[in-house]
């Protein structure tokens, strides 16, 4: 069996083992709430005949096993339960503000790689000059506030002060797309409609930039360290004294091994990017799952809290798989490797 | 310690870091006394004077309800400060203890708390937070609970790590042979080699959990109103924009000013404590 190919069995058996224990955190969770869930659900008027009704269909009067274990069987059924919220099946509510989120998440992802990337290897580069700490400063300031202020000033920055970006939305209201996949730039680009499609982009790019900010930060701070500690390697001297061109031994032998580490830490801030777009949706009036997550929490909807958990623990999961794969890809050890090991 | 910190206050990074993390603090402690109106960080209310832009009367403007706002940045600095103290107060030792126990001991032990840190992990933290927040009733108390919860796991795995570097050091080694019990190499032997890492993250996690806490007020999840917030005043402010923007941009600027002297200073000490990133 190939490296590859038994590095992606093992990563899918590590992360079934930890889906596990996120659903059985999150059921944790679900259950520290003070007082009767269905009670609450259900509001101050509701008769205690309707109480013991949902009570039945939550298995409430079950022991905490057998509740995280028709918990477990529905999730597998593809059964979030229902919101009481919008009264929907919650997977249905999901897919419905997902798209926006990824669509976010996504595009933010692609801003922090091409940014941050590059500006770590310029202060690497130029290491202990002005262009290195000039990076460090910028650094620390994007990492140094949440984005919800960076959203906060982009938007009064580029929004306000100068329009060159719309306010809040996805898409200019004047569309009237097909929601096909959920995704307005794939939507637009299947209606075949290009003004469309530069109008969703158009509303993307404000929030997207204020969502990869610390991103950014944290990926050329990270890509900076791994170039530097790659530098004093002695291969790179070696290829240093054979005369081979700086533009070279950058291209070919220090940024590749300086990658992999920085990948790692991409899959992790794509993790906070998955939390940090609650805030940022809520600036732009995104209507996306952060939209949707608040107005269930605040309604205590637990069915509704429980999913879309579930779903962006999910979402990370997924995500770091491919960012392993991508790893192994890039490191001829792992590739080549017959016994394979991580 | 002398000595460390003068090579830190050396780098004018550092020493800028340093400064603004000790008037940050002052100002927290001393709020009341040198608050322009100190009673203005609870719920008090002064229609003549509500939501005037930035004079020399009020520095940094007033609110809807005609507040003070530099007054309340001080004494949400109070807040965010506590905040952060006690939740790293706490979740510190937890972690380190679990890292150190996975890292040392190893065995069936590590596997398992290893594997309760990375389902921990693998929750978005601010996601986590908000979960937790979501059952809670939002109180500053709940708030520390959910924060510290999503916390412990990053030192236990930052302890594992090391730990289990050192566990085939030689003088670990050394110690066992001599005799020593698990207890006195984990904590006396081990330990003393986790503290830089575990000092320098704990800074630079100082100016986190104060972003994070922020960011469940903004989401109306944490300390409530009339308590002053830096997040819920910046979640308030933002409706009005552009018109009342010292509503917003002075409450932020505070949270970027904050955040990026614990950041200064956290950087500087991982430098001169020899701290891998």
């Amino acid at each position: 069996m190939s490296g590859f190919l038994r590095l992606l069995l093992n990563r899918l058996g590590i992360s079934l083992i930890v889906l596990v224990g996120v659903s059985m955190l999150i059921f944790a969770i679900a259950r520290i709430i003070p007082g009767d869930p269905a009670r609450i659900a259900l509001g101050p008027n509701a008769n205690a005949e309707q109480i013991a009704k949902l009570r039945a269909e939550m298995h409430l009067d079950a022991s905490l096993p057998v509740q995280y274990g028709h918990f477990v069987v529905d999730v597998l059924r593809g059964d979030l339960g229902t919101s009481l919220y919008t009264n929907r099946p919650v997977t249905q509510d999901i897919a419905q503000f997902l798209p926006a989120t990824l669509e976010l998440v996504f595009l933010a992802g692609f801003i922090m790689v091409a940014v941050g990337l590059p500006l770590g290897i310029l202060a690497a580069h130029y290491r202990g000059r002005w262009q290195d700490h000039l990076v460090r400063v910028i650094a620390l300031l994007t990492v140094s506030a949440p984005a919800f202020v960076w959203a906060v000033i982009l938007m009064l920055l580029f929004a306000f002060y100068l329009p060159l970006f719309p306010i809040a939305g996805r898409i200019s209201d004047i569309y009237d797309i097909e929601r096909t996949t959920g995704f307005l730039t794939i939507d637009t680009l299947l209606a075949g409609n290009w003004t469309a499609f530069g109008s969703a982009v158009h509303h993307l790019i404000l929030p997207a930039i204020a969502l990869s900010l610390s991103g950014i930060g944290q990926a050329a701070r990270l890509t900076r360290a791994n170039m530097v500690e790659t530098y004093d390697k002695p291969y790179i001297e070696m290829a240093q004294a054979y005369g081979f061109f700086p533009s070279r031994i950058a291209r070919s032998y220090a940024f590749k091994p300086s990658l992999i580490p920085s990948l790692t830490i991409i899959g992790l801030d794509f993790a906070a990017m998955l939390g940090n777009a609650f805030l940022v949706e809520a600036v732009f009036a995104w209507p996306g799952l952060s939209r949707y997550g608040v107005a269930v929490i605040l309604r205590k909807d637990l069915n509704a809290i429980m999913g879309t958990v579930l779903i962006i623990a999910i979402t990370f999961l997924i995500v770091n798989i491919i960012v392993d794969l991508m790893i192994a890809f890039l490191n001829p050890r792992i590739r080549y490797s017959t016994r394979g090991t991580s | 310690m002398i000595r460390t910190l003068r090579i830190l206050a050396a780098n004018p990074l550092s020493l800028l870091g340093l400064t603004l993390v000790i008037l940050i603090t002052l100002a927290a402690i001393f709020a009341p006394w040198i608050a322009p109106f100190p009673t203005h960080n609870g719920a008090v209310v002064d229609f003549l004077n509500n939501n005037r832009p930035p004079s020399s009367h009020n520095w940094m403007g007033t609110d809807l309800v005609g507040r003070d706002i530099f007054s309340r940045i001080l004494f949400a600095y109070q807040i965010s400060l506590t905040l952060g103290v006690v939740v790293l107060a706490i979740a510190v030792p937890i972690g380190t203890m679990i890292g150190l126990l996975a890292g040392y001991i190893g065995g069936w032990l590590e596997m398992v708390l290893m594997r309760i840190v990375d389902v921990f992990l693998s929750i978005p933290p601010l996601v986590l937070a908000i979960a937790m927040m979501g059952v809670l009733e939002p109180t500053l108390t709940n708030a520390m609970l959910a924060v510290t919860a999503m916390w412990w796991p990053w030192y236990a795995r930052l302890v594992y790590s090391i730990a289990r570097g050192e566990r085939e050091e030689g003088y670990v080694l050394a110690a066992e042979v001599i005799g020593a019990g698990a207890g006195h190499i984990a904590f006396r032997e081990i330990l003393p080699n986790c503290l830089p890492a575990i000092i320098t993250k704990m800074t630079l996690d100082m100016g986190f959990v104060i972003i994070i806490a922020s960011s469940l007020s903004f989401l109306g999840l944490g300390v409530q109103p009339p308590t002053a917030d830096l997040g819920s005043m910046v979640a308030e402010g933002a409706r009005y924009l552009p018109d009342s923007w010292w509503l917003t941009v002075f409450p932020g600027l505070a949270i970027l000013v904050a955040v990026f002297g614990f950041n200064l200073l956290g950087d500087g000490l991982r430098d001169v404590l020899g701290v891998d990133e």
